[in-house]
């Protein structure tokens, strides 16, 4: 199918978008790398009056350090984090993840904001960024407004973004000494959206792990940090105990994939290596 | 000639994938008329719904639209396709139009067509185009459908059932009364999409002075194509002329008539101008046809060695909301029956197909035609029986295999068996596998927890299909191949073959037949194929016959040119022909050089005048092959599968795979082992992603490339292919086909291995592709616990 | 009236100024206007990989791209890569291993492969099969493709 006729703007600068926002509202979609919105254009399920492009807009993209914490532009690419390597050595929870995101030519394409935006509940970079503590920092004509990622997503492709906001950068703080990542993912075929996916972020400490931020995704409506691990955690359990309370608490939604009860007996085996990858300090899933 | 110059079954690349491989392909899209327009077609949203009206004024006033054409503007110019079977009176089989004038009966049948300057226009105007629809309840269980009860797929119909073929022969009652152990299941198979990467594609170019109609088409068949325009547009047959260029793909689905294209076609006629059609990849995955969703019920008695008694089986085929034209929809469903079991000796065989309409997409013959569920069902049981009698699943198909004694064989499933070669692919097998072997790694893996199988699959593949399947069903389909030859000036050979050729490397093979066979370089022949009004006419490429029937008509050309050269050449050299031979492009006698075919090309053409009148200077021959010593060519081998299943996330890991195929002579093994890997990753999608999912009142969830999943890359395993050649006696060429192995016997060893490697846990899995979440729910049946060490340690 | 905007780029090294609309993709701007039919359409939705096309120096869907977004850049086709040599080892291993059949997803398949390649890094089958993941084939079953590319990657990094 051919995209139903749009109008097209390049914007040089944030204001640039803010005018346009200001001009068509919520006729206006924001184009980034394309990788989710395009295809739905393509096919005639979005048909937007305008489509603002905002990856020439300068400042946007690029991977900082500044202190503790590394700052990714919104539009950053992702085969940009996945060459990076300062993401290697500061954040490898993400450059282990970002292999799983798709193929080469969408990766070369795909932005990091991107993705966060679009919000589907069964990609890899927005349950890394929740486990990972990450802030989005999001602009709009009233200025700058910051939102940790556990609070920014909502549900199925909804986020707490205003429509007259840009998300122009990811706040996200660098692996310290005895920090431990896990990141597992089941999916059909080797890229595509998880069946279920599990990736943690704790401490290790005197084998057991402390602030644990396990999130699994490819499941419920948006990822979100499971209480319930951190404190079975925290307290000692093992493993497959906290396996078993995880899954039995997820409420998974039925897709072509599976259905509730063949996704929480996924997601049990899945938490349960994550588990042992963060206790043995095992890097990659 | 000495073997090291050998060209038939050398490992020659194909010449045209250098134009292929430097993206100079010319495919039906890329090609571009003058004054072409395009064409987007408005599809019922409905899987059932009756038309109550269709305005079209909006979208006839849309930016860029010359026409806009619904079902009624091709009443007076368009006939129905209507597939029935002449032999099965009793087949019902409602006419489908172009465009449904008054009724759609599944969600993508089209009911109206845009022709615009872009497709985007056609597209945007056919958003305009307004349908007043009353939704009738739709068919989609097949079971359901054949209720007394049940809707009917049609409003014209009187009942769901196309038809039914029962079949038996010897006692089956006695066999299993007498059978040390008898052993029953069933098996579902999943609605599947053959998913050429290059979606349909049409241009038609009516010019209407002359009334000719010249159509670019992506399809696998020139002339039957030619034949279905010129009658259902009332056409001379030979004003319509349909050519192929490249075709990306087209695995059967591109084998048959479909209402799109006539759409495209007649609009032609409507407007005498150029009209380009080219399915989306939605459309495809609605409107190509689907194939594969039947269930099967199998029975098998086998005495306390393992020796087959007899077997039983059921098969419900469910077949979407048309009879496919021209070569119906019941196909599938009669070889799944044929086929279960017809590797082996079975003393009695009682089968039967139920072929039922649903309002879904229609279905059609793809890649290994309805071969892959039987050789499911026999191999599944033999497995079951194995296990049963503690018998080696490769010892209980050595002792049923059809051995040279049994052969030739009228099958008692229906098959005609001239000479397969199944314990020598068996011994292949198991030598190349080190089956010994890769049985204690698996006994060693079991013990570490790790859940692996081994499965086996034993096929005969039926190749080079002959007149009697199309000819007594009344379907106007060549069944003969033809090739011509013409020596030029230069002495270069131009050949052109009814044969087509959609990658497999059937042109490359053919060349290398007509080089050998006349006594010339390889590259001193170019081959060409697809021009229904110019090349010889005949069936194109269906069941495996590009090389078996194609490769005979090539060999039968070239001896008879190569007779004429000599005939030629001796005249001019005052020799007799019997000294003469020639060789490498040289014309020789007794040994020793005569002259250059070059030159006797050019004296022949342009020195007529040196020679005496009765020489003959026609250099060009066309000949034709049909097989008649037997009804087709059967193919054989054996496959097998070795994987591992997670017990924790059902997901299942492919760890190899082996293929032993006996498909006669081998023309070139670097294109036929790529057949055969090609195929067997068919068979393996088919087995563990491919399915088309509907919903409950008919709509498809599947129509897009990430829903609908196709192997990748990354997921497949290298595969090991061996070949055991045993030429057919039916051509002097001697090959067979190998097209339809690898997917053939792809999915049986899959479903052997799977249930293999679960059977210690007394868990099994009945219903293809094996998803992740199908296996669990199998473990989950069985009460399996998730942590494998536990289950293998006893 | 069909609202169109201007863009210049270069194809494959030559200067290229054209009118397009903004819907129109860029495997759509480059076979439709352009007749550089190399970059085939499979699926339209970023899957399949078929139209594949090199934008500044990264391949990507060729189709989840506008025409309008290649204002400025610098576009390679297969056509482009082919003719400039670059990708002659790569088209000569997939003639001589019979890496392709039908062709169409050939196009799409060599520039994926030629950016592995001249990362240059080693890697495994099993790693080539996951770069070329994104790329799918219905013909060849994969086996030669990645032997293929196995052997220039072989013969450029020197490491099996």
């Amino acid at each position: 199918m051919k995209a139903a006729a749009f109008k097209y703007l390049r914007a040089e600068n944030l204001d640039n978008a803010f005018d346009a926002f200001a001009e068509y509202g919520d006729e206006a979609l924001i184009l980034a790398g394309g990788q989710s919105l395009m295809p739905t254009i393509n096919l005639r399920l979005a048909q937007p009056a305008v489509l603002v492009d905002i990856n020439h807009i300068s400042g946007l993209s690029g991977i900082e350090q500044s202190g503790e914490k590394i700052q990714i532009g919104a539009t950053t690419r992702h085969f940009e984090l996945a060459n990076s390597e300062l993401v290697a050595s500061k954040l490898p929870l993400i450059a282990s993840a970002i292999k799983h995101v798709a193929h080469r030519g969408v990766r070369n394409r795909g932005t990091f904001g991107g993705s966060l935006v679009h919000a589907d509940p069964a990609a890899e970079m927005p349950a890394c960024a929740v486990a990972l503590g990450a802030t989005l920092v999001l602009e709009s004509r009233a200025g700058e407004r910051r939102i940790s990622a556990s609070d920014f997503f909502l549900g199925v492709m909804s986020t707490d973004r205003r429509p007259d906001e840009i998300l122009t950068s990811i706040e996200l703080s660098a692996d310290g000494p005895g920090d431990v990542w896990a990141f597992r993912e089941l999916s059909r075929r080797h890229g595509d959206f998880a069946m279920v996916g599990v990736t943690a972020k704790a401490r290790r400490a005197s084998e057991r792990l402390e602030d644990l931020r396990l999130v699994v995704f490819g499941c419920e409506e948006c990822p979100q940090i499971s209480a319930v691990a951190a404190s079975l955690a925290a307290s000692g359990q093992e493993p497959v105990a906290i396996a078993q309370a995880v899954a039995e608490e997820l409420n998974p939604m039925t897709d072509l994939t599976g259905d509730a009860e063949t996704k929480r007996f996924q997601a049990r085996s899945l938490i349960e290596q994550s588990l042992g990858d963060l206790l043995e300090g095992r890097a990659d899933g | 000639m000495k073997d090291s110059n050998r060209i038939i079954g050398a490992s020659l690349p194909r010449p045209d994938a250098r134009r292929l491989a430097a993206g100079r392909g010319t495919f039906t899209d890329d090609i571009i008329l003058p004054r072409m327009v395009h064409m987007a077609l408005v599809r019922s949203p409905y899987a059932h719904a009756m038309i109550k009206s269709i305005d079209t004024r909006k979208a006839t006033k849309a930016e860029g639209v010359v026409r806009v054409i619904t079902g009624e503007d091709l009443a007076d110019i368009c006939s129905p396709f209507i597939a029935g079977i002449e032999f099965l009176p009793n087949m019902i089989s409602p006419p489908q139009y172009a465009l449904a004038p008054t009724e759609a009966a599944w969600q993508g049948e089209a009911v109206c067509a845009i022709l615009a300057e872009s497709r985007a226009l056609a597209e945007d105007a056919a958003q305009l185009v307004l349908v007043e629809w009353e939704e009738l309840p739709a068919v989609v269980d097949p079971v359901a459908a054949l209720k007394p009860d049940s809707p009917l797929v049609h409003s014209g119909l009187e009942s769901n059932l196309v038809m039914t073929l029962p079949r038996a022969e010897g006692d089956t009652e006695a066999a299993f009364a007498e059978a040390a152990v008898v052993v029953e299941h069933s098996f579902e198979f999943g609605r599947q999409s053959g998913l050429a990467l290059e979606t349909r594609s049409v241009i038609a170019d009516f010019e209407p002075a002359g009334r000719r109609l010249t159509v670019y088409q992506s399809h696998q068949t020139p002339y039957q194509m030619q034949d279905v325009y010129a009658r259902h547009l009332g056409l001379d047959e030979h004003q319509v002329r349909v050519i192929v260029k490249d075709v990306g793909g087209a695995f059967g689905l591109k084998l048959h008539a479909y209402p799109d294209e006539m759409a495209a076609v007649a609009a032609s006629v409507l407007l005498g101008r150029p009209v380009k059609y080219i399915a989306d990849r939605q459309e495809s995955f609605a409107s190509d046809i689907h194939a594969r969703e039947m269930t099967a019920a199998g029975r098998l008695a086998v005495n306390g060695e393992g020796n087959i008694l007899g077997v039983e089986v059921d098969v419900l085929s469910a077949v979407g909301a048309y009879s496919v034209y021209p070569r119906t929809s019941v196909g599938e469903g009669i070889q799944a029956v044929q086929f279960t079991g017809a590797p082996y000796r079975l003393p009695a065989f009682k089968g039967r197909v139920r072929v039922v309409y649903q309002n879904k997409t229609p279905t059609g013959a793809y890649r290994a035609v309805g071969q892959p569920i039987g050789c499911v069902v026999i191999e599944q049981l033999l497995d079951l029986a194995a296990a049963e009698l503690n018998l080696d699943q490769a010892e209980i198909r050595r002792r049923n295999n059809l051995g040279p004694a049994d052969l030739p064989l009228k099958a008692a499933g229906g098959l005609e068996i001239e000479d397969v070669s199944l314990d020598a692919c068996l011994t292949a097998l198991l030598n190349k596998m080190d089956y010994e072997k890769l049985r204690r790694d698996q006994d060693e893996a079991r013990r570490q927890g790790l859940c692996r199988g081994i499965g086996l699959a034993t096929f005969v593949e039926q190749t080079a299909v002959g007149a009697g399947l199309y000819g007594p069903a009344g379907a106007r389909i060549s069944a003969q191949e033809g090739c011509s030859l013409r020596l030029e000036p230069s002495g270069l050979v131009r050949c052109a073959t009814s044969a087509t050729d959609q990658g497999q490397g059937t042109l490359t093979g053919i060349q290398q037949v007509v080089a050998e066979t006349l006594g010339v370089k390889f590259d001193a022949v170019t081959t060409e194929d697809g021009d229904g009004g110019s090349t010889p006419y005949g069936g194109g490429s269906w069941a495996s016959r590009g090389l078996s029937v194609g490769g005979e008509a090539a060999r039968l050309a070239a001896i008879d040119l190569r007779r004429k050269i000599l005939g030629a050449a001796a005249a001019i050299s005052q020799e007799t022909p019997d000294n003469l031979t020639l060789s490498g492009g040289e014309i020789f006698s007794d040994g020793k050089s005569l002259m250059a075919l070059s030159e006797l090309a050019r004296i022949v053409h342009f020195r007529q005048d040196t020679l005496p009148s009765d020489v003959d200077c026609e250099m060009n021959v066309t000949r034709h092959f049909l097989p008649r010593k037997f009804p087709y060519f059967m193919a054989n081998g054996i496959q097998a599968s070795y994987l591992e299943v997670d017990l924790g996330t059902g997901a299942i890991k492919l760890l190899d795979h082996w293929v032993v195929e006996d498909c006669g002579l081998v023309v070139n093994p670097l294109l036929v082992d790529e057949q055969l890997r090609g195929g067997i990753v068919q068979g393996l999608g088919a087995v563990l992603y491919e399915h088309c999912l509907y919903d409950s009142s008919g709509q498809i969830l599947t129509a897009s490339l990430a829903d609908y999943a196709v192997p990748l890359a990354s997921e497949m395993p290298d595969i090991h292919v061996v070949h055991v050649e045993n030429p057919t006696s039916g051509t002097g060429l001697g090959a067979k086909g190998a097209g339809e192995a690898g997917t053939l016997g792809a999915p049986a060893a899959v479903w052997c291995a799977v249930n293999d490697a679960l059977r210690p846990l007394g868990a099994q899995v009945w219903k293809q592709p094996f998803t992740a979440a199908h296996i669990i729910e199998a473990l989950r049946s069985a009460n399996c616990p998730q942590e494998a060490s536990e289950l293998f340690e006893n | 009236m069909v609202e169109t905007v201007s863009i210049r780029l270069t194809v494959n090294g030559a200067e290229v100024s054209k009118e397009v609309e903004p819907r129109q993709h860029l495997t759509d701007f480059l076979r439709n206007e352009l007749g550089l039919t190399g970059s085939h359409i499979g699926c339209e939705h970023g899957v399949c990989g078929a139209c594949s096309v090199r934008v500044d120096g990264r391949v990507v869907r060729g189709c989840l791209m506008l025409a309008t977004q290649a204002d400025g850049a610098a576009v390679e086709t297969i056509e482009g890569i082919v003719e400039s040599s670059e990708a002659a080892d790569l088209a000569e291993a997939f003639i001589g291993r019979n890496a392709l059949q039908c062709g169409f997803c050939t196009p799409g398949m060599m520039l994926t492969a030629a950016e592995l390649l001249a990362e240059g890094k080693p890697l495994d089958r099993a790693g080539i099969r996951q770069e070329l993941s994104g790329n799918i084939c219905r013909c060849t079953g994969y086996q030669a493709i990645v032997d293929a590319v196995e052997s220039v990657l072989v013969k450029k990094t020197g490491e099996v």
